[in-house]
Protein backbone atom coordinates (compact mmCIF):
# COMPACT_ATOMS: atom_id res chain seq x y z
CA UNK A 1 0.00 0.00 0.00
CA UNK A 2 1.38 3.15 -0.98
CA UNK A 3 0.18 6.61 -1.13
CA UNK A 4 0.78 9.90 -2.90
CA UNK A 5 0.49 12.80 -1.47
CA UNK A 6 0.70 15.96 -3.52
CA UNK A 7 2.79 19.04 -2.50
CA UNK A 8 1.28 22.05 -2.02
CA UNK A 9 4.27 24.95 -2.56
CA UNK A 10 5.39 28.32 -3.76
CA UNK A 11 8.25 26.76 -6.24
CA UNK A 12 10.82 27.85 -3.30
CA UNK A 13 8.92 26.82 0.19
CA UNK A 14 6.61 23.48 1.29
CA UNK A 15 3.28 24.72 2.24
CA UNK A 16 2.70 23.62 5.53
CA UNK A 17 -0.58 22.26 4.82
CA UNK A 18 1.31 19.43 2.81
CA UNK A 19 3.05 18.30 6.49
CA UNK A 20 -0.75 17.76 7.80
CA UNK A 21 -1.68 15.70 4.54
CA UNK A 22 1.74 13.67 4.83
CA UNK A 23 0.07 12.43 8.43
CA UNK A 24 -3.17 11.45 6.95
CA UNK A 25 -1.64 9.40 4.57
CA UNK A 26 0.86 7.67 6.61
CA UNK A 27 -2.63 6.30 8.41
CA UNK A 28 -4.15 5.32 5.05
CA UNK A 29 -0.88 3.75 3.99
CA UNK A 30 2.28 2.00 4.64
CA UNK A 31 4.85 4.07 2.33
CA UNK A 32 4.21 7.53 1.58
CA UNK A 33 5.60 9.22 -1.53
CA UNK A 34 5.32 13.01 -2.44
CA UNK A 35 4.28 14.53 -5.56
CA UNK A 36 6.38 18.20 -6.47
CA UNK A 37 5.18 19.43 -9.71
CA UNK A 38 6.59 22.61 -10.42
CA UNK A 39 9.46 24.81 -12.13
CA UNK A 40 12.73 25.31 -10.61
CA UNK A 41 11.56 23.87 -7.84
CA UNK A 42 14.31 21.86 -6.65
CA UNK A 43 14.33 23.42 -2.66
CA UNK A 44 10.55 22.12 -2.17
CA UNK A 45 11.92 18.51 -3.32
CA UNK A 46 14.99 18.68 -1.17
CA UNK A 47 12.43 20.47 1.37
CA UNK A 48 9.58 17.39 0.61
CA UNK A 49 12.65 14.69 1.32
CA UNK A 50 13.43 16.12 4.81
CA UNK A 51 9.91 15.24 5.76
CA UNK A 52 9.52 12.79 8.23
CA UNK A 53 7.54 9.44 7.02
CA UNK A 54 8.14 10.43 3.39
CA UNK A 55 9.87 7.57 1.42
CA UNK A 56 10.49 9.40 -2.05
CA UNK A 57 9.94 12.51 -4.08
CA UNK A 58 9.29 12.19 -7.73
CA UNK A 59 10.19 15.65 -8.92
CA UNK A 60 8.54 16.67 -12.39
CA UNK A 61 10.04 20.13 -13.31
CA UNK A 62 9.06 21.73 -16.32
CA UNK A 63 7.02 25.27 -17.68
CA UNK A 64 3.93 23.69 -17.56
CA UNK A 65 3.92 23.70 -13.88
CA UNK A 66 4.97 27.28 -14.05
CA UNK A 67 1.47 28.87 -12.64
CA UNK A 68 0.45 24.86 -11.17
CA UNK A 69 -2.21 24.96 -13.21
CA UNK A 70 -4.96 22.17 -12.32
CA UNK A 71 -5.00 20.53 -16.01
CA UNK A 72 -1.48 20.60 -15.84
CA UNK A 73 -1.10 19.42 -12.75
CA UNK A 74 -3.49 16.80 -12.84
CA UNK A 75 -2.15 15.00 -15.91
CA UNK A 76 0.55 14.65 -14.53
CA UNK A 77 -0.51 13.11 -11.64
CA UNK A 78 -2.62 10.62 -13.81
CA UNK A 79 0.50 10.13 -15.62
CA UNK A 80 2.56 9.20 -12.97
CA UNK A 81 -0.29 6.76 -11.22
CA UNK A 82 -0.51 5.08 -14.87
CA UNK A 83 3.16 4.69 -15.27
CA UNK A 84 3.46 2.75 -11.72
CA UNK A 85 0.55 0.62 -12.45
CA UNK A 86 2.25 -0.58 -15.94
CA UNK A 87 5.24 -1.12 -14.85
CA UNK A 88 6.10 -4.49 -13.77
CA UNK A 89 7.07 -4.54 -10.17
CA UNK A 90 6.49 -1.10 -9.28
CA UNK A 91 4.33 -0.06 -6.31
CA UNK A 92 1.13 0.66 -7.05
CA UNK A 93 -0.73 3.56 -5.46
CA UNK A 94 -3.50 2.56 -3.14
CA UNK A 95 -4.14 6.43 -2.08
CA UNK A 96 -3.79 9.89 -3.48
CA UNK A 97 -3.70 12.30 -0.90
CA UNK A 98 -4.13 16.22 -1.34
CA UNK A 99 -4.79 18.82 1.52
CA UNK A 100 -8.18 20.64 1.26
CA UNK A 101 -6.73 23.79 0.21
CA UNK A 102 -8.72 25.76 -3.12
CA UNK A 103 -5.80 23.97 -4.94
CA UNK A 104 -6.02 20.73 -3.28
CA UNK A 105 -10.21 20.89 -3.93
CA UNK A 106 -9.50 22.11 -7.98
CA UNK A 107 -7.34 19.18 -8.38
CA UNK A 108 -8.49 15.91 -6.34
CA UNK A 109 -12.14 15.51 -8.21
CA UNK A 110 -10.41 15.97 -11.97
CA UNK A 111 -7.89 13.35 -10.95
CA UNK A 112 -10.40 10.85 -9.59
CA UNK A 113 -12.56 11.60 -12.50
CA UNK A 114 -10.11 11.12 -15.26
CA UNK A 115 -8.82 7.18 -13.06
CA UNK A 116 -12.84 6.87 -12.87
CA UNK A 117 -13.07 6.03 -8.84
CA UNK A 118 -14.54 8.23 -6.30
CA UNK A 119 -13.35 11.14 -4.59
CA UNK A 120 -13.86 11.55 -0.62
CA UNK A 121 -13.73 14.90 0.79
CA UNK A 122 -12.64 17.03 3.59
CA UNK A 123 -11.40 13.47 5.44
CA UNK A 124 -11.74 14.49 9.36
CA UNK A 125 -10.29 10.77 10.70
CA UNK A 126 -9.12 7.49 8.73
CA UNK A 127 -10.85 4.88 10.32
CA UNK A 128 -9.10 2.09 8.37
CA UNK A 129 -7.23 2.28 5.11
CA UNK A 130 -10.62 2.43 2.66
CA UNK A 131 -12.69 3.92 5.54
CA UNK A 132 -12.94 7.81 5.91
CA UNK A 133 -14.91 10.12 9.02
CA UNK A 134 -15.68 13.84 6.90
CA UNK A 135 -18.72 15.86 7.55
CA UNK A 136 -21.03 16.99 6.18
CA UNK A 137 -24.54 19.34 6.05
CA UNK A 138 -22.03 21.98 7.13
CA UNK A 139 -20.60 20.19 9.89
CA UNK A 140 -24.02 18.86 12.01
CA UNK A 141 -23.35 15.26 11.20
CA UNK A 142 -20.40 13.21 10.74
CA UNK A 143 -20.27 10.32 8.05
CA UNK A 144 -18.13 7.57 7.80
CA UNK A 145 -17.62 6.31 4.44
CA UNK A 146 -16.47 3.39 2.67
CA UNK A 147 -15.05 2.97 -0.84
CA UNK A 148 -15.06 0.21 -2.99
CA UNK A 149 -12.49 1.44 -5.42
CA UNK A 150 -8.96 -0.07 -5.41
CA UNK A 151 -8.07 3.79 -5.52
CA UNK A 152 -9.00 6.39 -2.48
CA UNK A 153 -8.56 10.05 -3.80
CA UNK A 154 -8.83 11.78 -0.57
CA UNK A 155 -8.82 15.72 0.14
CA UNK A 156 -8.05 15.99 3.80
CA UNK A 157 -8.77 18.64 6.33
CA UNK A 158 -5.31 20.28 7.67
CA UNK A 159 -6.92 21.03 11.23
CA UNK A 160 -7.41 17.55 11.74
CA UNK A 161 -4.04 15.84 11.46
CA UNK A 162 -1.12 16.72 13.52
CA UNK A 163 1.98 18.07 10.79
CA UNK A 164 4.47 15.48 10.32
CA UNK A 165 7.93 16.71 11.22
CA UNK A 166 9.51 18.78 8.47
CA UNK A 167 12.84 17.21 9.01
CA UNK A 168 14.33 13.84 9.92
CA UNK A 169 13.21 12.06 6.44
CA UNK A 170 15.43 10.69 4.40
CA UNK A 171 13.76 10.04 1.26
CA UNK A 172 15.46 10.31 -1.90
CA UNK A 173 14.41 12.58 -5.02
CA UNK A 174 13.62 10.56 -8.47
CA UNK A 175 13.00 13.16 -11.43
CA UNK A 176 10.08 12.39 -13.30
CA UNK A 177 9.49 13.71 -17.08
CA UNK A 178 6.79 16.88 -16.80
CA UNK A 179 3.71 16.35 -19.04
CA UNK A 180 3.28 19.09 -21.72
CA UNK A 181 1.07 22.00 -21.58
CA UNK A 182 -2.74 21.34 -22.59
CA UNK A 183 -3.03 24.23 -24.09
CA UNK A 184 -6.39 25.07 -23.04
CA UNK A 185 -5.82 27.66 -19.77
CA UNK A 186 -3.31 30.25 -19.16
CA UNK A 187 -2.15 31.94 -16.41
CA UNK A 188 -3.10 35.52 -16.53
CA UNK A 189 -2.70 37.45 -12.90
CA UNK A 190 -2.55 36.69 -9.24
CA UNK A 191 -3.73 39.18 -6.48
CA UNK A 192 -2.39 37.76 -2.77
CA UNK A 193 -2.90 39.64 0.12
CA UNK A 194 -0.01 40.50 1.53
CA UNK A 195 -0.33 39.83 5.69
CA UNK A 196 2.32 40.13 8.50
CA UNK A 197 0.17 38.23 10.62
CA UNK A 198 0.02 34.20 10.70
CA UNK A 199 -1.69 32.01 7.95
CA UNK A 200 -5.69 31.69 9.11
CA UNK A 201 -5.93 28.36 8.79
CA UNK A 202 -2.72 27.27 11.27
CA UNK A 203 -2.88 30.42 13.78
CA UNK A 204 -3.09 29.52 17.17
CA UNK A 205 -5.36 32.95 17.60
CA UNK A 206 -7.63 33.67 15.56
CA UNK A 207 -9.81 37.65 15.62
CA UNK A 208 -12.61 37.11 13.79
CA UNK A 209 -14.86 39.67 12.64
CA UNK A 210 -18.47 40.37 11.20
CA UNK A 211 -21.10 42.43 9.80
CA UNK A 212 -21.40 44.55 12.92
CA UNK A 213 -18.27 46.07 12.44
CA UNK A 214 -20.08 48.37 9.53
CA UNK A 215 -16.97 49.02 7.24
CA UNK A 216 -13.30 47.91 5.92
CA UNK A 217 -12.17 51.00 7.70
CA UNK A 218 -13.75 49.92 11.02
CA UNK A 219 -12.65 46.25 10.79
CA UNK A 220 -8.98 47.32 10.55
CA UNK A 221 -9.16 49.86 12.94
CA UNK A 222 -11.12 47.82 15.72
CA UNK A 223 -9.79 44.02 15.30
CA UNK A 224 -5.91 45.05 14.19
CA UNK A 225 -5.00 46.14 17.59
CA UNK A 226 -6.43 43.10 19.57
CA UNK A 227 -5.26 40.84 16.65
CA UNK A 228 -1.53 42.26 17.35
CA UNK A 229 -1.75 42.10 20.99
CA UNK A 230 -2.62 38.39 20.42
CA UNK A 231 -0.80 37.63 17.59
CA UNK A 232 -3.50 36.30 15.94
CA UNK A 233 -4.98 36.00 11.87
CA UNK A 234 -7.80 38.19 11.15
CA UNK A 235 -10.77 36.11 9.98
CA UNK A 236 -14.40 37.19 8.91
CA UNK A 237 -18.29 35.94 8.45
CA UNK A 238 -19.43 35.58 4.96
CA UNK A 239 -21.55 38.63 5.59
CA UNK A 240 -18.41 40.73 6.51
CA UNK A 241 -17.00 39.34 3.36
CA UNK A 242 -19.38 39.89 1.12
CA UNK A 243 -20.23 43.33 2.63
CA UNK A 244 -16.77 44.38 1.34
CA UNK A 245 -15.13 44.66 4.42
CA UNK A 246 -12.87 42.06 4.59
CA UNK A 247 -11.08 39.89 1.99
CA UNK A 248 -12.50 36.73 0.54
CA UNK A 249 -9.68 34.92 1.96
CA UNK A 250 -10.35 35.60 5.71
CA UNK A 251 -13.73 33.77 5.32
CA UNK A 252 -14.50 31.34 8.05
CA UNK A 253 -17.24 28.87 7.17
CA UNK A 254 -18.01 25.93 5.91
CA UNK A 255 -17.63 27.00 2.30
CA UNK A 256 -14.67 28.91 3.44
CA UNK A 257 -11.87 28.22 5.64
CA UNK A 258 -11.86 25.69 8.53
CA UNK A 259 -10.10 26.88 11.50
CA UNK A 260 -9.08 25.04 15.07
CA UNK A 261 -6.95 27.48 16.59
CA UNK A 262 -6.45 27.52 20.69
CA UNK A 263 -8.50 30.80 21.04
CA UNK A 264 -11.13 32.13 18.58
CA UNK A 265 -12.57 35.70 19.19
CA UNK A 266 -15.69 36.31 17.68
CA UNK A 267 -16.85 40.10 17.59
CA UNK A 268 -19.86 40.89 15.88
CA UNK A 269 -20.83 37.71 14.66
CA UNK A 270 -24.11 36.30 15.32
CA UNK A 271 -23.41 32.78 14.64
CA UNK A 272 -24.75 31.42 11.41
CA UNK A 273 -24.37 27.87 11.44
CA UNK A 274 -22.65 27.92 8.09
CA UNK A 275 -20.32 30.16 10.25
CA UNK A 276 -19.82 28.07 13.01
CA UNK A 277 -18.73 24.89 10.93
CA UNK A 278 -15.33 26.58 10.23
CA UNK A 279 -14.76 27.11 14.17
CA UNK A 280 -16.11 24.80 15.87
CA UNK A 281 -13.41 23.10 16.85
CA UNK A 282 -11.47 25.75 18.22
CA UNK A 283 -9.77 24.79 21.65
CA UNK A 284 -11.81 28.52 23.46
CA UNK A 285 -14.42 30.26 22.14
CA UNK A 286 -14.54 34.15 23.00
CA UNK A 287 -17.57 35.71 21.77
CA UNK A 288 -18.63 39.44 21.85
CA UNK A 289 -21.90 40.68 20.51
CA UNK A 290 -24.16 42.90 22.04
CA UNK A 291 -27.40 41.19 21.02
CA UNK A 292 -27.88 38.29 23.86
CA UNK A 293 -29.95 35.85 21.34
CA UNK A 294 -26.89 35.62 19.01
CA UNK A 295 -26.71 32.07 18.33
CA UNK A 296 -22.94 32.50 18.80
CA UNK A 297 -23.68 32.12 22.76
CA UNK A 298 -25.23 29.04 22.32
CA UNK A 299 -21.21 27.48 21.46
CA UNK A 300 -19.32 30.08 23.15
CA UNK A 301 -17.39 29.10 26.08
CA UNK A 302 -16.60 32.45 27.22
CA UNK A 303 -19.36 35.11 25.85
CA UNK A 304 -19.18 38.86 26.58
CA UNK A 305 -22.92 40.23 25.83
CA UNK A 306 -21.20 44.19 25.05
CA UNK A 307 -21.01 46.90 22.19
CA UNK A 308 -17.94 45.49 20.24
CA UNK A 309 -16.76 48.48 19.52
CA UNK A 310 -16.16 49.55 23.33
CA UNK A 311 -15.26 46.36 24.75
CA UNK A 312 -12.51 45.60 21.95
CA UNK A 313 -10.07 48.45 22.05
CA UNK A 314 -10.72 48.15 25.86
CA UNK A 315 -9.54 44.26 25.55
CA UNK A 316 -6.97 45.54 23.46
CA UNK A 317 -5.21 48.28 25.32
CA UNK A 318 -5.50 45.96 28.21
CA UNK A 319 -3.48 43.11 27.30
CA UNK B 1 -23.15 30.60 -26.95
CA UNK B 2 -25.29 27.77 -25.29
CA UNK B 3 -25.33 27.49 -21.25
CA UNK B 4 -25.83 24.11 -19.42
CA UNK B 5 -26.04 25.01 -15.48
CA UNK B 6 -26.75 21.62 -13.37
CA UNK B 7 -28.55 22.63 -10.34
CA UNK B 8 -29.17 20.28 -7.12
CA UNK B 9 -32.70 20.09 -4.97
CA UNK B 10 -31.59 20.52 -1.48
CA UNK B 11 -32.15 21.29 2.53
CA UNK B 12 -32.29 24.78 2.85
CA UNK B 13 -29.52 26.62 3.59
CA UNK B 14 -31.85 27.47 7.05
CA UNK B 15 -32.55 24.39 8.48
CA UNK B 16 -30.57 22.26 10.74
CA UNK B 17 -30.65 18.78 10.10
CA UNK B 18 -31.08 16.01 12.59
CA UNK B 19 -28.96 12.68 12.60
CA UNK B 20 -31.38 9.64 12.59
CA UNK B 21 -31.45 7.76 15.67
CA UNK B 22 -30.33 4.69 13.68
CA UNK B 23 -27.40 6.52 12.35
CA UNK B 24 -28.69 5.83 9.16
CA UNK B 25 -28.89 9.64 7.67
CA UNK B 26 -30.08 12.85 8.16
CA UNK B 27 -33.79 13.05 8.56
CA UNK B 28 -35.04 15.22 5.63
CA UNK B 29 -38.48 14.38 5.98
CA UNK B 30 -40.90 17.12 5.58
CA UNK B 31 -37.81 19.59 5.98
CA UNK B 32 -37.65 22.51 3.62
CA UNK B 33 -36.37 21.73 0.03
CA UNK B 34 -34.24 24.29 -2.05
CA UNK B 35 -31.92 24.86 -4.85
CA UNK B 36 -28.53 24.56 -3.87
CA UNK B 37 -27.18 28.60 -3.29
CA UNK B 38 -24.37 28.11 -5.03
CA UNK B 39 -26.47 26.78 -8.07
CA UNK B 40 -28.73 29.69 -8.15
CA UNK B 41 -25.41 31.59 -8.19
CA UNK B 42 -24.96 29.73 -11.78
CA UNK B 43 -28.40 30.14 -13.15
CA UNK B 44 -28.16 33.91 -11.76
CA UNK B 45 -24.38 34.15 -13.92
CA UNK B 46 -25.93 32.05 -17.23
CA UNK B 47 -28.99 34.46 -17.24
CA UNK B 48 -26.56 37.55 -16.67
CA UNK B 49 -24.24 36.78 -19.36
CA UNK B 50 -27.57 35.57 -21.98
CA UNK B 51 -29.02 39.24 -20.87
CA UNK B 52 -25.51 40.72 -22.06
CA UNK B 53 -26.22 39.12 -25.30
CA UNK B 54 -22.71 36.77 -25.08
CA UNK B 55 -25.03 33.74 -24.88
CA UNK B 56 -27.74 32.65 -26.78
CA UNK B 57 -29.72 30.07 -24.72
CA UNK B 58 -29.62 28.48 -20.72
CA UNK B 59 -30.53 24.82 -20.23
CA UNK B 60 -31.08 23.78 -16.52
CA UNK B 61 -30.49 20.09 -15.78
CA UNK B 62 -31.29 18.66 -12.59
CA UNK B 63 -30.41 14.72 -11.50
CA UNK B 64 -32.82 13.34 -9.07
CA UNK B 65 -36.59 12.46 -7.99
CA UNK B 66 -39.44 14.37 -9.61
CA UNK B 67 -39.82 16.83 -7.02
CA UNK B 68 -36.79 18.34 -9.01
CA UNK B 69 -38.65 19.86 -11.31
CA UNK B 70 -39.97 22.89 -8.69
CA UNK B 71 -36.45 23.79 -8.52
CA UNK B 72 -36.22 23.67 -12.46
CA UNK B 73 -39.09 25.61 -12.51
CA UNK B 74 -37.39 28.08 -9.90
CA UNK B 75 -34.07 27.96 -12.37
CA UNK B 76 -36.29 28.80 -14.96
CA UNK B 77 -38.24 32.06 -13.41
CA UNK B 78 -34.77 33.05 -12.86
CA UNK B 79 -33.79 33.19 -16.46
CA UNK B 80 -32.90 29.65 -17.77
CA UNK B 81 -35.09 28.86 -21.05
CA UNK B 82 -35.75 25.10 -20.75
CA UNK B 83 -34.64 22.11 -18.43
CA UNK B 84 -33.92 18.74 -18.47
CA UNK B 85 -34.35 16.25 -15.72
CA UNK B 86 -32.54 13.20 -15.43
CA UNK B 87 -34.80 11.19 -13.13
CA UNK B 88 -33.27 8.96 -10.27
CA UNK B 89 -34.60 8.11 -7.15
CA UNK B 90 -31.91 6.39 -5.91
CA UNK B 91 -28.35 8.29 -4.68
CA UNK B 92 -26.64 9.74 -6.97
CA UNK B 93 -22.67 10.26 -6.24
CA UNK B 94 -20.59 13.46 -7.60
CA UNK B 95 -18.54 10.85 -10.22
CA UNK B 96 -21.85 9.58 -11.57
CA UNK B 97 -23.26 12.57 -11.62
CA UNK B 98 -20.19 13.68 -13.76
CA UNK B 99 -20.87 11.21 -15.98
CA UNK B 100 -24.68 11.80 -16.57
CA UNK B 101 -23.71 15.71 -17.59
CA UNK B 102 -20.77 14.57 -19.96
CA UNK B 103 -23.08 12.57 -21.48
CA UNK B 104 -25.75 15.32 -21.73
CA UNK B 105 -23.20 17.45 -22.76
CA UNK B 106 -22.23 15.04 -26.02
CA UNK B 107 -26.20 16.08 -26.23
CA UNK B 108 -26.63 19.48 -26.21
CA UNK B 109 -23.39 20.18 -27.15
CA UNK B 110 -22.70 23.75 -25.03
CA UNK B 111 -19.82 25.74 -25.04
CA UNK B 112 -19.99 26.61 -20.91
CA UNK B 113 -20.96 24.72 -18.41
CA UNK B 114 -21.62 26.37 -14.79
CA UNK B 115 -22.25 25.13 -11.39
CA UNK B 116 -22.06 25.22 -7.53
CA UNK B 117 -18.71 24.82 -6.31
CA UNK B 118 -20.25 22.41 -3.89
CA UNK B 119 -23.69 21.25 -2.61
CA UNK B 120 -24.36 22.54 0.87
CA UNK B 121 -26.15 18.67 1.62
CA UNK B 122 -22.76 16.60 0.99
CA UNK B 123 -20.27 19.47 1.20
CA UNK B 124 -18.15 17.28 -1.14
CA UNK B 125 -17.01 20.38 -3.78
CA UNK B 126 -16.32 17.59 -6.75
CA UNK B 127 -18.85 17.61 -9.71
CA UNK B 128 -17.50 20.28 -11.62
CA UNK B 129 -14.10 18.99 -11.48
CA UNK B 130 -14.97 15.85 -12.66
CA UNK B 131 -17.10 17.08 -15.55
CA UNK B 132 -14.05 18.87 -16.68
CA UNK B 133 -12.29 15.94 -16.30
CA UNK B 134 -14.54 13.37 -18.60
CA UNK B 135 -15.14 15.89 -21.32
CA UNK B 136 -11.59 16.92 -21.02
CA UNK B 137 -12.27 20.80 -20.66
CA UNK B 138 -10.42 23.12 -18.90
CA UNK B 139 -12.17 24.25 -15.44
CA UNK B 140 -12.21 27.67 -13.53
CA UNK B 141 -13.06 26.78 -10.06
CA UNK B 142 -14.55 28.79 -6.88
CA UNK B 143 -15.23 31.65 -9.82
CA UNK B 144 -15.94 35.08 -8.40
CA UNK B 145 -15.69 36.92 -11.65
CA UNK B 146 -16.42 36.09 -15.51
CA UNK B 147 -15.47 37.82 -18.51
CA UNK B 148 -15.61 35.92 -21.86
CA UNK B 149 -14.51 37.42 -25.32
CA UNK B 150 -14.71 35.49 -28.54
CA UNK B 151 -13.19 31.62 -27.51
CA UNK B 152 -12.16 32.63 -24.24
CA UNK B 153 -13.54 32.93 -20.79
CA UNK B 154 -11.64 34.86 -18.26
CA UNK B 155 -11.90 33.23 -14.86
CA UNK B 156 -11.12 35.18 -11.53
CA UNK B 157 -11.01 32.50 -9.03
CA UNK B 158 -10.98 33.24 -5.26
CA UNK B 159 -7.94 31.27 -3.73
CA UNK B 160 -6.17 30.81 -0.51
CA UNK B 161 -4.52 34.25 0.01
CA UNK B 162 -6.21 36.07 -2.59
CA UNK B 163 -7.37 35.75 -5.95
CA UNK B 164 -6.23 34.31 -9.11
CA UNK B 165 -7.19 35.07 -12.73
CA UNK B 166 -7.07 32.41 -15.68
CA UNK B 167 -7.75 32.25 -19.20
CA UNK B 168 -9.61 29.04 -20.48
CA UNK B 169 -10.21 28.03 -23.78
CA UNK B 170 -13.91 27.27 -24.54
CA UNK B 171 -15.64 25.28 -24.33
CA UNK B 172 -15.11 25.48 -20.62
CA UNK B 173 -17.02 24.29 -16.84
CA UNK B 174 -17.03 26.95 -14.24
CA UNK B 175 -18.12 26.72 -10.90
CA UNK B 176 -19.00 29.46 -8.99
CA UNK B 177 -18.11 31.48 -5.11
CA UNK B 178 -20.30 33.27 -3.30
CA UNK B 179 -19.36 36.89 -4.98
CA UNK B 180 -19.75 35.93 -8.33
CA UNK B 181 -23.22 37.46 -8.00
CA UNK B 182 -26.32 38.25 -5.90
CA UNK B 183 -29.21 36.17 -7.48
CA UNK B 184 -32.41 38.25 -7.99
CA UNK B 185 -35.71 37.58 -6.48
CA UNK B 186 -38.27 35.75 -8.53
CA UNK B 187 -40.84 37.68 -9.30
CA UNK B 188 -45.09 36.55 -9.81
CA UNK B 189 -45.13 37.46 -13.62
CA UNK B 190 -41.93 35.59 -14.50
CA UNK B 191 -42.85 32.48 -12.16
CA UNK B 192 -45.63 32.12 -14.20
CA UNK B 193 -43.64 32.52 -17.32
CA UNK B 194 -41.52 29.82 -16.08
CA UNK B 195 -44.58 27.49 -15.79
CA UNK B 196 -45.10 27.59 -19.76
CA UNK B 197 -41.03 27.02 -20.27
CA UNK B 198 -40.21 23.38 -21.51
CA UNK B 199 -38.92 20.81 -19.15
CA UNK B 200 -38.02 17.46 -20.78
CA UNK B 201 -37.26 14.69 -18.58
CA UNK B 202 -34.50 12.44 -19.49
CA UNK B 203 -33.17 8.53 -16.87
CA UNK B 204 -29.48 7.52 -16.61
CA UNK B 205 -30.61 4.66 -18.88
CA UNK B 206 -31.07 6.48 -21.87
CA UNK B 207 -27.70 8.35 -21.01
CA UNK B 208 -26.23 5.19 -20.88
CA UNK B 209 -24.62 5.68 -17.45
CA UNK B 210 -24.42 3.42 -14.41
CA UNK B 211 -24.92 5.03 -11.10
CA UNK B 212 -23.94 2.70 -9.00
CA UNK B 213 -22.50 4.53 -6.03
CA UNK B 214 -18.67 3.56 -5.12
CA UNK B 215 -19.20 5.01 -1.34
CA UNK B 216 -21.06 3.29 1.17
CA UNK B 217 -21.85 5.45 3.83
CA UNK B 218 -21.44 3.02 6.79
CA UNK B 219 -23.23 5.41 9.48
CA UNK B 220 -24.05 9.02 10.50
CA UNK B 221 -23.13 10.30 13.89
CA UNK B 222 -24.30 13.71 15.57
CA UNK B 223 -20.29 15.93 15.75
CA UNK B 224 -19.13 16.13 19.44
CA UNK B 225 -20.98 18.19 20.98
CA UNK B 226 -19.40 21.40 23.71
CA UNK B 227 -20.23 21.61 27.35
CA UNK B 228 -22.26 24.64 27.98
CA UNK B 229 -19.62 28.01 28.14
CA UNK B 230 -19.90 30.87 30.39
CA UNK B 231 -20.91 34.72 29.87
CA UNK B 232 -19.09 37.17 31.66
CA UNK B 233 -20.57 40.62 33.17
CA UNK B 234 -17.42 42.74 31.65
CA UNK B 235 -13.95 43.23 29.81
CA UNK B 236 -12.21 42.42 33.35
CA UNK B 237 -13.60 39.47 33.35
CA UNK B 238 -12.88 38.57 30.16
CA UNK B 239 -8.89 39.77 29.96
CA UNK B 240 -7.62 36.56 32.40
CA UNK B 241 -9.71 34.41 28.93
CA UNK B 242 -7.05 35.71 26.78
CA UNK B 243 -4.55 36.44 28.31
CA UNK B 244 -2.81 33.17 28.46
CA UNK B 245 -3.25 32.57 25.00
CA UNK B 246 -1.23 36.15 24.50
CA UNK B 247 2.51 35.56 22.90
CA UNK B 248 5.15 36.49 25.14
CA UNK B 249 6.40 39.01 22.29
CA UNK B 250 3.55 40.52 20.93
CA UNK B 251 3.54 41.76 17.22
CA UNK B 252 4.58 45.70 17.49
Amino acid sequence: MTALVIAEHDHTALHSATLNAITAATQTAATVHVLVAGQHAQAVAHAAAQVAGVAQVLHADGPAHAHQLVENLAAQVVALVTAHTQQSGATRYTHIVCPATAAGKALAPRVAALLDVAQVSEVTRVVAPDTFERPIYAGNAIATVHSSDALCVLTVRGTAFAPAAASGGTANVVAIAPVADSGRSRFVSRALSRSERPELTSAKVVVSGGRALGSAEQFQAVLAPLADKLGAALGASRAAVDAGYAANDLQVGQTGKIVAPQLYVACGISGAIQHLAGMKDAKVDVAINKDPEAPIFQLADVGLEADLFAAVPALAAQL
Amino acid sequence: MKILVPIKRVVDHNVKVRVKADGSGVDIANVKMSMNPFDEIAVEAATRLKEQGVATEVVAVSIGPAACQETLRTAMAIGADRAILIEATDEVQPLAVAKLLAALVAQEQPQLVILGKQAIDDDSNQTGQMLAALTGWPQGTFASQLAVDGDVLSVTREVDGGLETVALQLPAVVTTDLRLNEPRYVTLPNIMKAKKKPLATLTPAALGVDTTPRLRTLKVAEPPQRAAGIKVADVAALLPHLKPHQPTTAIA
